[in-house]
């Protein structure tokens, strides 16, 4: 890991204005030689600190967010939603009586991630900007089109852990697993910058595929934080859950993860439906076909199971990643007759 | 540092921070672990890890991947386990860590070091000081767990010699001779 100035502003407009760049931003390179002179942010640090031990991120400068007052709190917001500060930690979520009520499937990933020693660093706003965890993106030795280079390793290489849809030019999936559930729940992100100017932006539409940027995942500019993550207020009636699956039983990434959040009439119909597969694409993956059938609809085992079909369509795996098809389809079968039958 | 050539009005907020900006160089920085302030002088880029075994001569934590992935490194930060290699040492701040050596009282070992030997739950040891972080910290917030709270705390260590069953039986045990 490279030597680095470090500074740890205690006021948010102080902090963006140090910050000369994005982590995404110092990572591209024409020729794979990085930039040594960008001053990037730090939340817990895990993934920066990871980054920067492979030698995939060179700054001069880290700017600390952790110590600056306020952002570490989970809040009751104004229309009846909750307010969570980017520098709340996975532990805290997990472990929230309000988010284990309210927002079950955010309380699920949040102590499902990583190990118990990363969730009590890691923070919900790390996570959400966390870089991809793709394995040539994170090796040295391939400079691909996400880091300035010319291709994508993954479709003529080892893709078994790779996206399913949308993979134009790239075909990593998402890392942070807490967007299947945030999106799945309707969250939306406060970015705040140097001016203390605030931007609310929906957590769905913050996500870039690659046709639209391949260079970074999301729609963060130099010198802004994202400072909250807001949660509308759920229907009385509506439920979540997010369920993911490892290759082993002990910590991992996801291979595939899915968020469903239904609202149900007393007794009887579907509402409104939020079904979001994780592992599956560069950004958080809606299945609208699966969504469409079933609002309206009285759900039983049948319809979960048309639905959880429909979550798929529109799939084109890659050479060696078919397998996470039928994967998928139990997942979000289970997901939602666990919501129905409220296990 | 002095900057009595800069106007007051170029002196922007930015520039104030920027001016707060500590390192490369070494630095300054007071680590307070089991219970002993330490004054360090250490670059910004050390990781609490390295802090604690190079500086420090704190050798019990142990570094397996140096990537938060094996949780060799365990220790506590306001009692809670963490990972030693991700956490700067400049930014673990006024908050108390702990170690595998602040652990036991003089000779007397802490329950679950004992509960360990008892059940033979080393074998090379590499990982144990980590492990033995974790037990000991669930224990202190759940006196009687299951063996589901045991896997679930002990999740992130990776042990290669396969102790895993052993520690389980150990720390079944402390929970047993804790409430006796």
């Amino acid at each position: 890991m490279n030597s680095f100035e470090w500074s740890s502003p205690r006021d948010i407009a102080q902090a963006a204005g140090v910050a000369t760049t994005t982590v995404a931003a110092a990572m591209v390179s024409q020729s794979g030689r990085l930039s040594t002179d960008g001053v990037v942010f730090k939340a817990g640090g895990i993934d920066l600190l990871d980054l920067m031990k492979e030698g995939l991120l060179v700054p001069r400068g880290i700017v600390n967010l952790r110590e600056i007052p306020d952002l570490a709190v989970i809040a009751q917001a104004d229309d009846g939603g909750v307010h969570i500060g980017a520098n709340v930690t996975l532990a805290q979520l997990a472990a929230d009586p309000v988010i284990r009520t309210r927002f079950l499937a955010l309380a699920d990933v949040a102590g499902n991630s990583a190990s118990p020693q990363i969730r009590q660093v890691a923070t919900i706003g790390g996570n959400l900007l966390q870089r991809p965890r793709c394995w040539y993106f994170r090796s040295r030795d391939h400079h691909c089109a996400r880091k300035g280079g010319e291709v994508c390793f993954a479709f003529a290489g080892e893709n078994q852990y790779h996206a399913i849809f949308d993979h134009n030019g790239c075909a990593m999936v998402h890392p942070e697993t807490s967007a299947t559930a945030l999106v799945a729940l309707g969250a939306k992100l406060e970015l705040t910058n140097a001016a203390g100017t605030k931007r609310v932006v929906g957590l769905e539409q913050f996500f870039l595929l690659p046709e639209v940027d391949i260079q970074r995942e999301n729609d963060l500019t130099p010198g802004e934080i994202l400072t909250a993550i807001l949660l509308p207020p759920p229907a009385p009636t509506s439920r979540s859950i997010h369920i993911k699956q490892g290759e082993t039983d002990s910590f991992d990434w996801p291979i595939a993860d899915v968020a469903v959040a239904l609202d149900t009439a007393p007794g009887g119909a579907c509402r409104a439906a939020a079904v979001i597969l994780g592992a599956a694409s560069p950004v958080p993956h809606r299945a609208k076909a699966a969504e469409a059938l079933l609002v309206g609809k009285t759900i039983d085992a049948d319809v979960a199971r048309a639905a959880a079909h429909a979550a798929l369509q529109g799939a084109a795996p890659l050479t060696k990643n078919a397998y996470k098809l039928p994967i998928f389809e139990t997942l979000v079968r289970r997901a939602i007759l666990a919501v129905v039958r409220g296990g | 540092m002095l900057d009595t050539t800069l106007p007051d009005f170029l002196a922007s907020d930015a520039q104030a921070a920027e001016r707060d900006a500590v390192g490369p160089g070494p630095v300054p920085l007071t680590l307070d672990v089991n219970n002993v302030s330490h004054s360090l002088f250490i670059e910004p880029k050390t990781t609490l890890a390295e802090a604690l075994r190079d500086s420090l001569d704190l050798t019990g934590t142990k570094v397996g991947c140096d990537r938060g992935a094996c949780s060799a490194c365990t220790v506590w930060l306001d009692g809670k386990p963490i990972a030693a290699c991700m956490m700067l040492a400049i930014d673990v701040g006024s908050r108390k860590i702990t170690t595998i050596e602040g652990l036991a009282h003089g000779d007397e070992l802490h329950p679950v070091q004992s509960a360990f030997i008892a059940h033979d739950a080393v074998q090379c040891g590499f990982c144990t000081p980590g492990l033995v972080m974790s037990c000991a910290a669930l224990l202190e917030s759940n006196p009687t767990p299951t063996i589901d709270d045991i896997k679930a705390a002990t999740s992130g260590h990776l042990c290669r010699c396969g102790t895993h069953p052993h520690v389980h039986d150990a720390m079944l045990d402390a929970s047993r001779i804790r409430k006796t």
